[in-house]
């Protein structure tokens, strides 16, 4: 390892590996560490991504695409079951990756275009001179070293500890982490094209409980609930055990992960002096899917792009690296973020009855796409009286 | 003070952004606590999915 980069990526995540491909094309010297002994493992996600996303930056590769999905089911606490499927509503729905797979190729494809990669290294300190950050003091089986970059990418997920020891508040509260477990479970009856979602106060209070496929007869079957709402004697993997006994009695559960999903608004700030904070860490994971991978490989491409702007320039200062900041804000992708946080709130407030009353509106509708505003349309076109339930919604919305 | 039962913990840092003192770390696969800086509010043993940390009396 150098002792010097243009730009030093912490965490070899879906974000940093995109921060370091990026950087690297652009032909700047880059470090990507990562703190674990191997890149990807253990998965902590879902592994759901919608395909153009997908595409915006690799083509989908049958080693790491477990299924094409064609179909999602939101099921509401009475049963009722709004179907989304491709076919009909003329839109993609997504595939579910293989992500040990998936974040290999997307590091491999940054060792290609030139970047350093090094595994079980992890950063334990940032280098500061003053408040700018000079890159970090990383440690490698016991070996400390300073590793010096004209801009470090905090890539470091959920735990976005990084940023922290930079002197950003990255702390999340307990309402919107959702705490998460997960079983891949084999030797069920599924549906291989289908990704379905449940929903309700006794089956995930606040959250939802997701059946991915991963093939002919294997799922993700996994939960997230906010934190705030574990008890002692309920927490997510009593809900998620208590559905498995009633769906699937006898699925093989051959892995098992946990993990915390922020579904926050993002950090306020994902610039320093130095420093870019991007995915998990800089919080730009949708608040109603929990989704990250596709919007951390937005903030990580983004990310460099400024970064190698900046380098240019001889400058990197927060001023200087502000773009990228505003950059992904002003896009789609942050509009998105803005918007789904509101519909979240919205949908938390929700009884089940509530949320009973608004299935059985949409219950069947072909849609012309796949899109929150798409629904609301078609629940107001059907039902006008959801309108006055709606309201708090809408106004979220307009 | 603040235990983590390590045979039940999964390694996954849903606690580790909770805590509003950055008391926890994920250091090698293993969680850790920083004794000092953690105050023993317990924010960390609700996140946990699994159950893995209790404040306890002991000092
Ligand atoms: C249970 C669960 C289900 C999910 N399901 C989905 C889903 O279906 N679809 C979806 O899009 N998203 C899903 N997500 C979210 C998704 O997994 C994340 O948004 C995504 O992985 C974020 O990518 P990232 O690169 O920002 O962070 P990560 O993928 O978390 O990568 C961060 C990396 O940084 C490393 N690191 C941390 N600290 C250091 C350090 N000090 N030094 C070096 N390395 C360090 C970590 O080991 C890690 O490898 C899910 C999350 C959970 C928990
Ligand atoms: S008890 Fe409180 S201060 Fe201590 S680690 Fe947990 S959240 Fe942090
Ligand atoms: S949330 Fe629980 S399982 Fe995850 S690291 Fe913390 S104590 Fe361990």
């Amino acid at each position: 390892m150098k002792n010097e980069y243009d730009v030093l990526v912490v965490g070899g995540g879906p974000g940093g590996a995109l921060a370091a491909w990026t950087a690297a094309r652009l032909g700047l010297s880059v470090c990507l560490i990562e703190k674990r002994p191997a890149i990807g493992a253990p998965v902590r996600c879902a592994e759901g991504i919608g395909k153009e996303l997908l595409k915006s930056f690799i083509e989908p590769d049958p080693r790491w695409v477990s299924a094409d999905i064609k179909r999602a089911r939101i099921v509401a606490p009475d049963g009722t079951t709004i179907a989304l499927d491709e076919n009909k509503a003329g839109a993609e729905v997504g595939y579910v990756l293989d992500r040990k797979v998936f974040d290999r190729e997307l590091v491999w494809q940054a060792s290609k275009a030139g970047s350093d990669v090094f595994v079980k290294t992890r950063a334990v300190a940032p280098i500061m001179e003053g408040r700018h950050v000079r890159g970090a003091v990383v440690e490698c089986c016991g070996k400390r070293q300073d590793v010096r970059a004209k801009v470090t990418i905090a890539a470091d997920g959920v735990e976005a500890k990084f940023a922290r020891w930079c002197g950003i508040d990255t702390t999340i509260p307990l309402t919107e982490m959702m705490s998460c477990i997960q079983y891949l479970v084999t030797d069920i009856d599924i549906d291989p094209n289908s990704n379905d979602f449940y929903l309700g106060n006794d089956v995930a209070p606040q959250g939802y409980l997701w059946v991915f496929a991963k093939g002919e007869r294997s799922a993700n079957i996994g939960i997230g609930i906010p934190a705030s709402k574990n008890k002692p004697d309920m927490r997510a993997r009593d809900y998620l055990d208590r559905f498995m006994r009633e769906n699937f009695p006898n699925g093989k559960i051959i892995e098992c992960i946990f993990g915390g999903d922020p579904v926050s608004r993002p950090l306020p700030c994902t610039v320093a002096d130095g420093l870019m904070i991007v995915g998990d860490a800089a919080r730009v994971v949708d608040p109603i899917t929990g989704g990250g991978i596709g919007n951390a490989m937005i903030t990580g491409r983004l990310a460099a792009e400024v970064a190698a702007k900046a380098i240019a320039q001889g400058d990197t200062s927060k001023e200087a690296l502000m773009p990228y900041d505003a950059g992904w804000r002003q896009a789609k992708m942050g509009k998105t973020l803005e918007r789904n946080y509101k519909v979240k709130e919205y949908f938390i407030t929700l009884s089940d009855e509530k949320m009973n009353t608004l299935a059985q509106s949409i219950e069947g509708i072909n849609f012309s796409e796949i899109t929150v505003m798409a629904l609301l349309t078609e629940i107001i076109k059907r039902n006008p009286k959801m309108l006055l339930e709606l309201k708090g919604l809408t106004h979220a919305l307009i | 003070m603040l235990q983590i039962h390590r045979e039940i913990c999964g390694y996954c840092g849903a606690c580790v952004s909770v805590c509003p003192e950055g008391a926890l770390e994920l250091v090698d696969a293993y969680l850790t606590v920083e004794s000092d800086i953690c105050r023993c509010c317990g924010i960390c043993t609700k996140a946990c999915p699994l159950g893995a940390l209790e404040v306890t009396d002991e000092e």
